[in-house]
């Protein structure tokens, strides 16, 4: 199992109360699979979401990933982890505004020490892979929306992570572009890449293969494709 | 490698946001250029004036010592003692000469402000000094033309003169002055020299002296209300101390001073300027030290604002940056490296102008100024230890940036 969670409880305290944002999951993701997290506001996946991409950890409980233990590892660690093995694409596309698409693709490449030339030449190929060879040298004011998802979605890729974390990806584009964006993902799912997919839209986690309901922090529901066609 | 490809990472986004928000960089710079040019403007115009101090007290040189009445260095009360001292008297001089074992040479001087006069052509209120055939020695004083006067010269109380480097070039712009006679102060005096140029002292222009024998100059104004000075050449420079010692016992002797006696001369020499000199120069270096850091701190705080500002506005890119990888050090360098960019741009223009200020300062006033090679490397300690002290802070603050909340932040 690639992703493999154990009890994992996450407790926030606000003031003197305590809130369980996450209550006793229980989750196993294998490789290649093409997961949806789904669950109204407050339902915990934002938390979820958070934990599985290493950029926070649990209260309790136990997070395998790729049989490495990341539940009580620091700062650096975590962002050593995220370097390598997961690829984030944001809502709100999260490019760095005044560095140009070819740039923002390298970025997690000059966090895991990749001499430049090496970086410029898999930063090309991300871009190719995702349609915007001629868009390279644009910075993200000067490209649409779907183009800088795209951007996002190539910097995401560019590292081979395990996982490709998304996180309501076509949340603000419009329904067209948002199908574009799908597209890609789908295709990367059939070149071998695992995809988890935050959101809260059915229609967006149709395109899935597993589709995992949170309420209330407990994991509601979760079944794959194959059942729900049956 | 590593570390490398951080460094470029960070001078690549450092150049980016000092052009994105160039006037804020400009103001930041300039509170650094400002500092860095008051250190080393003040620091070139001290070294200025130790190296023109340096060479003039030279001149002195450093293997003779001055016996006088009075001391260089006297306050008010010191003064009105000393003036009770007996003056010391030209047969004094000739004892000294005499019982000393380490003096090279001993010349007395007599000096008088007197006018002098070649025909039409006259000076007024030119240094006449009456001396022997030591001075030769002392001073290091050798004629250019002619000859200095010899013993016998002096013995006979004879009516030659020799002129300063300027006064024959002024009493005899077109003719050979040897053998001309001048008038000082109604006397006739026969020219029997020139003296080689030798430049200034402070505000002495020894050019502009003219030396007589010391027993004419005493039969022409009389010695009854005047002091001899001492010049006194030590037979090596080694011997200085010895000699001073020495020197101050020959005196206590010839006066016939008994043991309780305090000595009623004083014994001078050149290391007294420079120990005062040094002392002055060290007021001088706090001041610019304490001068200079402030700027320079407030320059630093300039810095440290500015990358706090920076820290708040950019907390989204730092999230980004995070969540991709970036692990705490490497957000560190990045806004080190801001800080030190800042730093860097603001002493390179300090420099520059400091050199065209100390320029500007050496050519209008007479306070010359150095600018040594190692203001160089001063500017690069500067940069490294400004840049990190006040970017430090900063830095770190952003280098602790939860990553979730960086990423929420509008």
């Amino acid at each position: 199992m690639m992703i493999q969670l154990k009890d994992i409880n996450k407790v926030y305290e606000i003031g003197s109360i305590s809130v369980n944002a996450l209550r006793d999951v229980d989750l196993n993701i294998g490789q290649n699979e093409y997961v949806a997290i789904m669950g109204p506001s407050g339902s915990g996946k934002s938390t979820l979401m958070n934990i599985i991409g290493c950029l926070d950890t649990a209260s309790s409980g136990t997070y395998l990933l790729n049989d490495v233990d990341v539940s009580d590892m620091d700062d650096d660690q975590l962002a050593e982890i995220r370097n390598r093995e997961i690829g984030f694409v944001f809502q709100t596309f999260n490019l760095l505004p005044r560095a140009n698409a070819l740039h923002n693709v390298e970025l997690p490449l000059i966090y895991n020490g990749t001499p430049s030339s090496k970086r410029r030449q898999q930063a090309e190929n991300a871009l190719d892979r995702v349609g915007l060879t001629d868009r390279m040298h644009h910075k993200p004011n000067e490209l649409s929306g779907g183009q800088r998802q795209r951007v996002a979605i190539a910097r995401a890729l560019v590292n081979n992570p395990s996982i490709i974390l998304a996180d309501e990806p076509t949340g603000n584009l419009d329904s067209k572009t948002g199908d574009e964006i799908m597209e890609v993902f789908e295709e990367l799912h059939d070149a071998g890449n695992t995809i988890i997919l935050v959101t809260h839209e059915e229609y967006i986690a149709e395109h899935s293969d597993r589709i995992i309901r949170l309420r209330d922090g407990y994991v509601e529901r979760d079944e794959a494709k194959s059942e729900l066609a049956l | 490698m590593r570390i490398l490809i951080y460094i470029g990472e960070g001078l690549k986004i450092a150049l980016t946001a000092l052009r994105a928000y160039k006037m804020r960089s400009i103001l930041t710079t300039l509170g650094i250029v400002i500092g860095v040019m008051t250190v080393i403007t003040i620091v070139a115009l001290v070294q200025g004036l130790n190296k023109a101090f340096t060479e003039e007290i030279s001149a002195l040189g450093s293997d003779t010592l001055y016996i006088d009445k009075y001391s260089w260095f006297m306050d008010r009360d010191t003064y009105f003692a000393y003036r009770n001292r007996p003056n010391i008297k030209i047969h004094e001089a000739e004892r000294v000469k005499e019982l000393s074992r380490l003096a090279e040479a001993v010349a007395p001087a007599l000096y008088t402000r007197r006018n002098i006069q070649y025909r039409e052509r006259k000076l007024e209120g030119s240094i006449v000094v009456g001396t022997t055939e030591d001075y030769l020695i002392t001073s290091n004083a050798y004629p250019e033309y002619g000859r200095f006067f010899t013993s016998t010269d002096v013995d006979h109380r004879r009516s030659v003169c020799v002129l300063g480097w300027e006064v024959a070039q002024k009493l005899f712009p077109n003719t050979d002055p040897i053998g001309k006679r001048v008038s000082i102060e109604g006397r006739k005096m026969r020219v029997i020299g020139v003296r080689e140029k030798k430049g200034s002292f402070f505000n002495n222009n020894f050019d502009t002296w003219v030396f007589i024998p010391i027993n004419t100059f005493a039969s022409i104004f009389g010695t009854r209300y005047r002091s001899v000075q001492m010049e006194v050449k030590v037979k090596s420079p080694d011997l200085v101390e010895d000699a001073e010692i020495e020197l101050a016992g020959v005196m206590r002797r010839i006066r016939g001073l008994s043991g309780g006696d305090e000595n009623n001369f004083a014994i001078n020499k050149q290391s007294m300027l420079m120990d005062t000199y040094n002392d002055l120069t060290g007021v001088l270096w706090a001041v610019a030290i304490g001068v200079g850091s402030i700027s320079l701190l407030v320059g630093g705080i300039g810095i440290m604002n500015i990358l706090l500002v920076s820290v708040t506005e950019r907390t989204r890119e730092i999230g980004i940056r995070k969540a991709i990888g970036a692990k705490r050090f490497d957000i560190m360098v990045q806004f080190l490296i801001e800080s030190i960019m800042i730093c860097a741009i603001g002493v390179f223009i300090g420099i520059l102008c400091a050199v065209g200020l100390a320029k500007l300062v050496a050519s209008v006033s007479p306070i010359p100024a150095v600018i040594t090679p190692w203001v160089v490397f001063l500017g690069l300690a500067f940069t490294t230890v400004i840049g990190i002290f006040f970017g430090i802070y900063p830095a770190s603050k952003a280098a602790k940036l939860n990553p979730i909340e960086a990423l929420r932040y509008e």
